[in-house]
C-alpha cells in the first residue's frame, strides 16, 4: 500500500466518521463543527486526486465563508432538545422512507454495476508543470462558456430575488446616514459662530508701564 | 555543508525548514509585543516597559513566564473540549500560512502554484478560533465578541479577496514568487502604483481581518470587556495573543510581497546589480514588512474605535464596489499592455 493510498484511507475514514458525527450530535453547534471537519477531509481527498484548485476553493468558500455563517445562525438559535425528540418519533416513518429511497437511488446510480474501477481506465497522472488553475479557467471559459454564463445569470437572479425579499423599509429603526451625521453645517447642532467685539491689546501693569516709558 | 544537508532524510529536512521559519517567527511575535508597548508609549510621551533587562528588552520573556505560571480557569458550563482547542484553531492557520511564503528568489518551503489561494483559505480559517472561543466560554460578552468578529471577518474577507483578484490579474499567476518576479524593475514597476486603490483596500481590510484598532470591536474593552477571550487566562490567552500578532506579521509580509515587490530592490537592477545591501535580497522584504508592522501600531495609537455599523458600511458599501471597479480597470490595462507594467 503506497503512501498516497494510506492518506486516502485516512482522510476517507475521517470524512465518514465526521459525517456520522454531524447527524448524531445533539448539540447543533457541535454538528456544524463536525461538518467543517467533513469538508476539510473532502478537500484533502480532492487534493489527493490532483484537483488542488477545487480542494483549496472548497475550504475557502465552504469552510471559510458558508460554514461561518451557518455557525453564526446556529449559535443564535435557542434549540429545545425535548421538542426535537418528540418530533423525531413523529417524523421517523417519513424520514426513513425518504432515506431508503435515496439510498436505493444512490446504489442504483453509483453501484458496482456501472461505477467501479473496472469501468474506467485510470487517468494519466498530470506532470508537475501542469497548472490546475490555468487548465480549469481555460476549459471553463472556452468549452463550457455558455453553461458558466447561464449559471452566473441564475445566481444573479437569485441575488436580486433575495435582496428584494429581505429589503424592506422599516420606519421604526434609528438608522443614521453617516454622511449626514458627519457633515459639519452651520446651525445649532455642530458649530456655533460667536461674534465678539474687537478689543485692543490687553492692559496689564507691564504693558501700562511700557506705554508710559515710550516717547510720544 | 551541502552534502551533509542532502544526506539527511527528507522528513528531517522539511522539519528543519519548518523550525527555521517558526522559531524566528515566534521570536518576532514576542518582540513585536514589546515594540508595540514601546512605540505606543513614545507616541503618548511615555517610556513604556523599562524595568526587565536593559531598556526593558527582556519584558516579553517575563510576560511569557508569567502567563505560563497562571492557572487556566474553565468557566462553569463551558464546553470544555472546544474551550481548550479554540486557541489552537486560532494559531495553527496563522503559522501554517508561512509554508508557501517566498522569503527570497526561490527560498520557499513549498513552492505550490496556487499559493495565494492557499494563504487566503488558511486565513479564512482563523475566524473559527474566535467564534468557537466565544461560544464555548458560555459568556454573554464572549458570544457578542464572537458574533461581531464573524460578521466583520466575512465582510472584509470579500474585499480582501477582490483586492487579491486584482493582484493575480496583474501578475497572471497565483504563485507568490511569480507575483514578485512580475513586479521586477524598480519602485515604479511595483504594483502599489497601478493597483493603488486595491493596495489601500487590502491594507485596511488586513487591519480589520486581524481585529486590530480601529476595527477591534471584537475585543472592545470599553463595551464588551475583552470580547471573545474574556474568559481565557494563562496560556489560553497567550496563544490567542500570539495568533493575533502572527496574523499581523503575515498580513504585513503579504502586503510587502504583493504590492511592494517583496525582496526586490527599489532601485533599477542596472544601478545596483551586485552591490551588497542595495541589490535584491531578503533584507528588503524584511524592511518593507517592518514598515507595515509599524503602521499597525501607529494606527492603533492614532485612531479611536470605529462604530460597529460604520465598519459594516465601510466593508460592504465602500470597499467592495471600489475593488470591483478597479479589477475592471486593471483587466483593461493588462489587455491594453499598458507600459511599464504590462509592456512585455
Amino acid at each position: 500500500m503506497g503512501f498516497e493510498k494510506f492518506l486516502f484511507y485516512c482522510f476517507a475514514a475521517i470524512a465518514l466518521a465526521s459525517a456520522g458525527m454531524v447527524i448524531s450530535r445533539r448539540n447543533p453547534v457541535h454538528a456544524v463543527l463536525w461538518m467543517v471537519v467533513t469538508f476539510v477531509s473532502g478537500a484533502a481527498l480532492w487534493i489527493l486526486l490532483e484537483a488542488e484548485f477545487l480542494g483549496i476553493v472548497l475550504i475557502l468558500v465552504y469552510v471559510g465563508a458558508v460554514m461561518v455563517l451557518f455557525l453564526f445562525v446556529v449559535m443564535m438559535l435557542d434549540v429545545d432538545i425535548a421538542t426535537l425528540r418528540a418530533c423525531f418519533i413523529r417524523y421517523l416513518p417519513l424520514g426513513a422512507a425518504v432515506a431508503l429511497l435515496m439510498l436505493g437511488e444512490i446504489v442504483w446510480i453509483v453501484g458496482p454495476a456501472n461505477f467501479g474501477l473496472t469501468h474506467f481506465p485510470s487517468p494519466p497522472a498530470a506532470g508537475l508543470d501542469v497548472n490546475n488553475t490555468h487548465d480549469l479557467g481555460m476549459s471553463l471559459y472556452t468549452t463550457y462558456v455558455y453553461p458558466v454564463e447561464l449559471a452566473a445569470v441564475l445566481l444573479l437572479v437569485a441575488i436580486v430575488a433575495a435582496i428584494r425579499l429581505t429589503m424592506r423599509r422599516r420606519t421604526d429603526t434609528k438608522t443614521i446616514d453617516p454622511a449626514v451625521q458627519s457633515r459639519v453645517k452651520k446651525g445649532p447642532d455642530r458649530i456655533r459662530i460667536v461674534k465678539m467685539a474687537s478689543v485692543g491689546p490687553l492692559e496689564t501693569p507691564e504693558t501700562l508701564a511700557e506705554a508710559k516709558d515710550e516717547p510720544r | 555543508m551541502i552534502e551533509l544537508w542532502n544526506a539527511l532524510p527528507l522528513l528531517i529536512q522539511i522539519l528543519l525548514k519548518i523550525l527555521a521559519i517558526v522559531l524566528p517567527l515566534l521570536g518576532l511575535v514576542a518582540y513585536y509585543t514589546l515594540a508595540e508597548r514601546k512605540v505606543i508609549g513614545y507616541m503618548q510621551v511615555r517610556i513604556g516597559p523599562n524595568r526587565v533587562g536593559p531598556r526593558g528588552l527582556l519584558q516579553p520573556i517575563a510576560d511569557a513566564v508569567k502567563l505560563m505560571m497562571k492557572e487556566i480557569v474553565l468557566p462553569t458550563k463551558a464546553d470544555r473540549t472546544l474551550f481548550l482547542i479554540a486557541p489552537l484553531i486560532a494559531i495553527v492557520p496563522a503559522i501554517a500560512a508561512w509554508a508557501v511564503f517566498p522569503f527570497d528568489d526561490g527560498l520557499v518551503v513549498a513552492d505550490i502554484n496556487a499559493s495565494l489561494l492557499y494563504i487566503l483559505s488558511l486565513s479564512s480559517l482563523g475566524v473559527y478560533g474566535i467564534i468557537i472561543a466565544g461560544w464555548a466560554s458560555n459568556s454573554k460578552y464572549a458570544l457578542l465578541g464572537a458574533m461581531r468578529s464573524a460578521a466583520q471577518m466575512v465582510a472584509y474577507e470579500i474585499a480582501m479577496g477582490f483586492a487579491l483578484v486584482g493582484v493575480l490579474v496583474a501578475a497572471g499567476s497565483l504563485n507568490l514568487g511569480e507575483i514578485v518576479r512580475a513586479q521586477s524593475g524598480s519602485v515604479l514597476t511595483w504594483y502599489w502604483l497601478p493597483l493603488l486603490p486595491l493596495f489601500g483596500v487590502y491594507v485596511i481590510s488586513g487591519v480589520a481581518e486581524t481585529n486590530r484598532a480601529p476595527f477591534d470591536v471584537a475585543e472592545g474593552e470599553s463595551e464588551i470587556v475583552a470580547g471573545f477571550h474574556v474568559e481565557y487566562s494563562g496560556m489560553g490567552f497567550a496563544v490567542f495573543f500570539l495568533a493575533e500578532y502572527a496574523n499581523m506579521i503575515l498580513i504585513s509580509a503579504l502586503s510587502a510581497i504583493m504590492f511592494l515587490g517583496g525582496w526586490l530592490s527599489p532601485f533599477p537592477q542596472t544601478w545596483v546589480h551586485g552591490i551588497i545591501g542595495l541589490d535584491n535580497g531578503f533584507h528588503w522584504l524584511l524592511l518593507k514588512t517592518f514598515g507595515f508592522m509599524f503602521l499597525f501600531l501607529w494606527l492603533r495609537a492614532t485612531f479611536p474605535r470605529y462604530r460597529y455599523d460604520q465598519i459594516m458600511r465601510l466593508g460592504w458599501k465602500v470597499f467592495i464596489p471600489i475593488t470591483i471597479v478597479w479589477i475592471l480597470v486593471v483587466a483593461g490595462a493588462v489587455v491594453a499592455k499598458l507600459p511599464p507594467w504590462w509592456s512585455a
